[in-house]
């Protein structure tokens, strides 16, 4: 081993806290990457496999009713690879335990079982008998939220007819990876309990939908090099006659459109997360060496002047640096490669692929350790050009005493109220604004970070307190299995135990403004609701206008729509006819594309006697097992569901997940903080070792001139913490950014827990590794300070 | 090694004197076995060569080390057994340090330096009082930086005697200064003497400085060789190296 090699190891044992915090930070630079990342390229792999293996369609087109003939000539349209035509209907199923009933989709599937686009895969159970006409396949992220297993059986209204379904199978689509449904109203986490998809024989559902010889839905694949734009024109211009509400490509298909923008998402912080890590890095790795250098100057000299070349001394600092940023390489990936699994595990639950194997790609984890080595010598490289430039007989002389004057605050007059460490604590701090600017910046960021953890429990809290206490207040939902007459409403009302009744219309609709379209549902509100209202962000209760449409505005956006615009609506249940409605108000809820009108004013706009489908109550907390047998016993109730049952369902799908993200959140701030105030503390240990033995020779107690030191290192904290709060902020701003609006709109809101869970975790991280520093002063050694200059 | 008549009462005595330095499997010698005894108000002179022992005596007379074996007496009280709590007591109260580097803290200015020993003095003359000691009334708001050598090591004094101290110990105060600017440091310190009458000591390798002190302790090989008594001491100013 070369003596330069022999030197190079003994300064990295000397520095093995200050190389360790670097490589910490590295490392959670390399690991957010790394973890992201490969999270990313697994799911875009098994997408991409899926996809091609089950033969996603590239065109999706619906339509009203179109014959089968129609089908050939679609076929013929140049570019046109593959065209199946099926069946896709809007039911309804009025589930045991929901509140309102799920929405969903019925698909049909060709006698021989198997589409030649969009191939099941199945799960359990087995595929359709043509021979049995009441059997269907289910799609498996509602069969698991409803714990359905084949043999069961389900109640699904088809056209307006309740019917009982056997489920024989359970299967994943390549059309509902999510399982949204591209306007069921329920967009946002509990998909899976509100949205079905449903499999059935086309022969034994053409009849139910009066579409024998027909079709309504049209899947195409197109020919390698087809330009998708031209077919989808000649495709809608084929189907316009038939209903069409024109075409989509496959990154319009709401299933895919949700994946690609959740993948996009994770693409995007896999860029920003790693630059706030490897940008800490970089300011660590500078202070460091600067310090470093700075003691060394002798040695660097005496190394000149034994003839060692500049290149040579400036790569045996880069390659401390090397060394210290390889360790957090190695830990980054390795930690990368954990969390990434953890993370794609994650999505297991709201990703349906036959498979979701993790593969870390050896290019990403050599991507993460380039650029983490790139951002360390970016540090190391200003500090490394000083020390080539240095001349030696200049480095042998001990560096210029430095030299401080009095700050601007103390010019102002600030200083007469600091006591003379307090002086010292301020000079330290303005003598190089520049360093305590990054390492503020630095603290800020380690708070930022720990606040956007805290913040995704705050809008967990924010959708609780929104939709199921503002928005949802009844306790118990009655679905009944058709529409009953509101007259019947009394005999609930008269039930012992029940305090309240409210009823509620829902009704499927499409809505369409010129070639735009949405299916939601529509949901008719009695005058004076008080079990279910419509709450704006932030909390206020929207009044149902009395009469027209009150749309949310984010459906209004997507339709084009604004207040006083007329919409053309498709009722989907019943005789379907068209109607048209105005918009007379618009909403700002935080979820959902929905509809809302009076109760009344709907029942005149369907044509229809006073009808309900849902009855909501308010119980006497003390009969409730009194309550729900009564029920039981109603002959047209299809479902009692139970509100305290939806929030404990929903916390459940989301808490873990919540846990987890914000606890690795917690940790890396955390090792932000440790890891700058730690490498401060040392390295004013080190500038400052002389000053402090001198105060304890003169006869300062050693909790004296830790105030001294402490108190320059709780500067930086303290100075850090307020923008760093802001910067949690703009962090949390950022992720709901990347959020598509259709899914839903977060508020940015962050309660003061959790800035304050932010500021106290920094502040211990800090203080843990200041009282780290602190064990140190007893080991000055006073008699050495007094002896010469370092 | 009886005292001289004049001087009647010991301040410091030291009984014994030995340390050791372990250096790794090496074990140094620096004092073997030193019996003194520093008396109120004289101006001792500690006269050696490099290695002779004598910045490890001071130090361990000034309570920054601890001697291996042997008794400290600093008046009534043992120092020899004394904690770390203790030993700062007994600097922050008794003892005024001046160094060869004078360890200046570069952040504060004159006056600010000085006060950091008058904030944590009981009965302190003020930084001004201090500072016009040595002739740097006009350089309170200075900060090291902006001063010459002479003129921080005349703030290091004024530092160290500003809370009226019992005891002023100098290690190799002019070391690191030019000749004039010695002669006017030493000044000080003979002042500082004469008018406060602290108990000081200076160590130098420099033979002729002894010539301005009540008695000069001879050191060499970590042991006292002689001390001889100076009846005609001379002031700073008339003597030349």
């Amino acid at each position: 081993m070369s003596a330069l090699a022999t030197k190079l190891r003994r300064d990295l044992g000397r520095m093995v806290g200050q190389g360790l915090t670097i490589a910490l930070v590295v490392a959670c630079g390399i690991a957010s990457y790394v973890t992201l990342q490969s999270a990313y390229a697994s799911l875009l792999a098994a997408r991409d496999d899926y996809y091609a293996s089950c033969r996603f369609a590239d065109v999706f087109a619906h339509v009203k009713r179109a014959p089968e003939s129609l089908a050939a000539r679609i076929a013929d349209i140049p570019g046109v690879a593959l065209a199946e035509t099926r069946l896709v209907e809007p039911v309804m199923l009025p589930v045991e335990g929901l509140s309102e009933p799920a929405t969903g989709r019925l698909v049909s599937l060709p006698r021989s079982g198997e589409p030649r686009l969009n191939a099941l895969v199945l799960r359990e159970g087995r595929a359709l008998d043509a021979s049995r006409p009441d059997e269907v396949l289910v799609l498996e992220s509602f069969a698991e939220a409803h714990h359905l297993e084949p043999g069961a059986r389900l109640p699904v209204v088809m056209n307006g007819v309740l019917r009982s379904l056997q489920v024989v199978g359970v299967v994943l689509s390549p059309e509902y990876v999510m399982a949204v449904g591209g306007g069921a109203g329920q967009e946002f986490a509990p998909d899976a309990l509100h949205f079905a998809v449903l499999f059935m024989g086309r022969d034994a559902m053409a009849p139910a939908f009066d579409l024998a010889g027909a079709f309504d839905d049209v899947t195409l694949r197109l020919e390698p090099g087809a330009s998708e734009r031209d077919v989808r024109a000649q495709l809608d211009a084929l189907v316009a006659p038939y209903g069409g509400v024109g075409s989509v490509g496959r990154s319009r298909q709401p299933s895919a459109f949700f994946v690609d923008n959740e993948l996009s998402q994770l693409d995007s912080y896999a860029t920003v997360a790693p630059m706030l890590f490897l940008g800490v890095a970089a300011f660590l790795v500078n202070v460091v060496l600067s310090r470093l250098v700075h003691l060394q100057r002798p040695q660097i000299a005496t190394l000149k002047a034994l003839g060692y070349g500049r290149a040579r001394i400036g790569a045996h600092f880069l390659e401390l640096v090397g060394a210290i940023a390889a360790l957090g390489c190695v830990a980054g990936v390795a930690l990368g490669a954990w969390l990434g699994r953890g993370t794609l595990g994650m999505y297991a639950p709201y990703f349906r692929f036959p498979s979701l194997a993790y593969r870390l790609d050896a290019r990403i984890a050599a991507a993460g350790v380039l650029v983490s080595l790139a951002s360390a010598a970016l540090g190391a490289l200003g500090v490394v050009a000083r020390v080539v430039r240095l001349p030696p007989a200049e480095a042998m002389q001990p560096e210029a005493p430095p030299t401080y004057e009095p700050s601007l605050l103390e010019r102002l007059g600030v200083a007469r109220l600091l006591s003379t460490e307090g002086r010292m604590v301020l000079r330290e701090l303005t003598r190089r604004p520049l360093r305590f600017f990054f390492s503020v910046a630095g603290i800020a960021c380690g708070v930022g970070v720990v606040v956007v953890g805290g913040f995704t429990f705050d809008a967990f809290d924010v959708i609780l307190d929104l939709e199921f206490e503002s928005a949802e207040r009844h306790d118990v939902a009655v679905s009944f299995t058709r529409p009953v007459p509101a007259s019947s409403l009394r005999t609930l009302a008269a039930m012992p135990g029940v305090l309240a009744v409210e009823p509620l219309r829902v009704v499927p609709v499409r809505l369409r403004s010129g070639h735009r379209f949405h299916e939601t549902a529509l949901v008719g509100h009695p005058a004076g609701a008080e079990l279910r209202r419509v709450v704006e962000w932030p909390w206020h209760v929207a009044p149902v206008p009395d009469d027209g449409l009150m749309l949310t505005d984010m459906l209004a956006d997507k339709l084009g729509l604004t207040v006083g615009d007329s919409v053309t609506l498709e009722v989907l249940e019943g005789d379907r006819r068209t109607r048209t409605a105005q918009v007379t108000a618009l909403s700002r809820e935080v979820f959902g594309m929905m509809a809302h009108m009076e109760l009344g004013a709907l029942h005149r706009l369907v044509g229809e006697e006073p009808v309900v489908s849902t009855a909501l109550l308010r119980t006497d907390p003390a009969d409730e097992a009194g309550v729900d047998a009564r029920l039981k016993r109603l002959p047209a109730v299809a479902s009692v569901g139970k509100r305290r049952q939806v929030i404990a369902q929903f916390e459940r799908q989301t808490a873990e997940t919540m846990r987890i993200t914000a606890l690795v959140l917690t940790l890396f701030g955390c090792a932000i903080a440790l890891a700058i105030v730690y490498n401060n503390a040392r390295i004013a240990l080190s500038v400052r070792g002389r000053d402090l033995a001198t105060l304890r020779v003169l006869g300062f107690t050693r909790g004296e001139i830790s105030a001294v030191l402490l108190g320059e290192l709780a500067t930086h904290v303290l100075v850090a913490v307020p923008p760093g709060l802001l910067v949690g902020r703009a962090l949390s701003g950022f992720m709901m950014a990347n959020v598509d609006a259709e899914l839903y709109r977060m508020p940015v809101i962050i309660s003061g827990a959790t800035y304050a869970f932010g500021a106290c975790v920094t502040l211990l991280a800090a203080m843990g590794s200041a009282l780290l520093v602190r064990g140190k002063l007893g080991e000055l050694d006073l008699v050495g300070a007094l002896k010469a200059r370092e | 090694m009886s005292p001289p008549g004049q001087h009647a009462r010991a301040v410091l005595s030291a009984r014994g004197l030995v340390k050791i330095y372990e250096m790794g499997e090496v074990a140094v010698t620096a004092l073997s076995g030193v019996d003194l005894d520093l008396y109120e108000g004289e101006l001792v002179v500690l006269l050696g060569a490099s290695g002779s022992g004598k910045s490890t005596l001071l130090n361990i007379l000034g309570g920054l080390d601890a001697a291996t074996s042997g008794d400290v007496r600093y008046r009534e009280h043992d120092l020899t057994l004394a904690d770390d709590e203790h030993m700062t007591r007994y600097r922050r109260e008794h003892v005024g340090f001046v160094f060869q580097f004078y360890n200046l803290i570069p952040s504060l200015t004159t006056r600010e330096n000085v006060a950091l020993a008058t904030d944590i003095a009981d009965d302190p003359m003020s930084p001004e009082e201090a500072l016009a000691l040595v002739d740097l009334g006009d350089r309170m708001d200075h900060f090291p930086s902006e001063l010459s050598g002479g003129e921080q090591q005349r703030v290091a004094i004024a530092r160290a005697i500003a809370k009226r101290p019992d005891l002023l110990l100098c290690d190799e105060p002019t070391g690191a200064l030019d000749y004039l600017t010695g002669r006017v440091v030493l000044s000080a310190l003979a002042r500082i003497n004469r008018e406060l009458g602290a108990t000081t000591a200076i160590i130098t390798h420099n033979a002729p400085i002894a010539r301005m002190a009540d008695r000069v302790i001879h050191l060499s090989g970590g042991r006292i060789r002689a001390i001889d008594e100076n009846p005609d001491k001379l002031a700073p100013t008339e003597i030349s190296w």
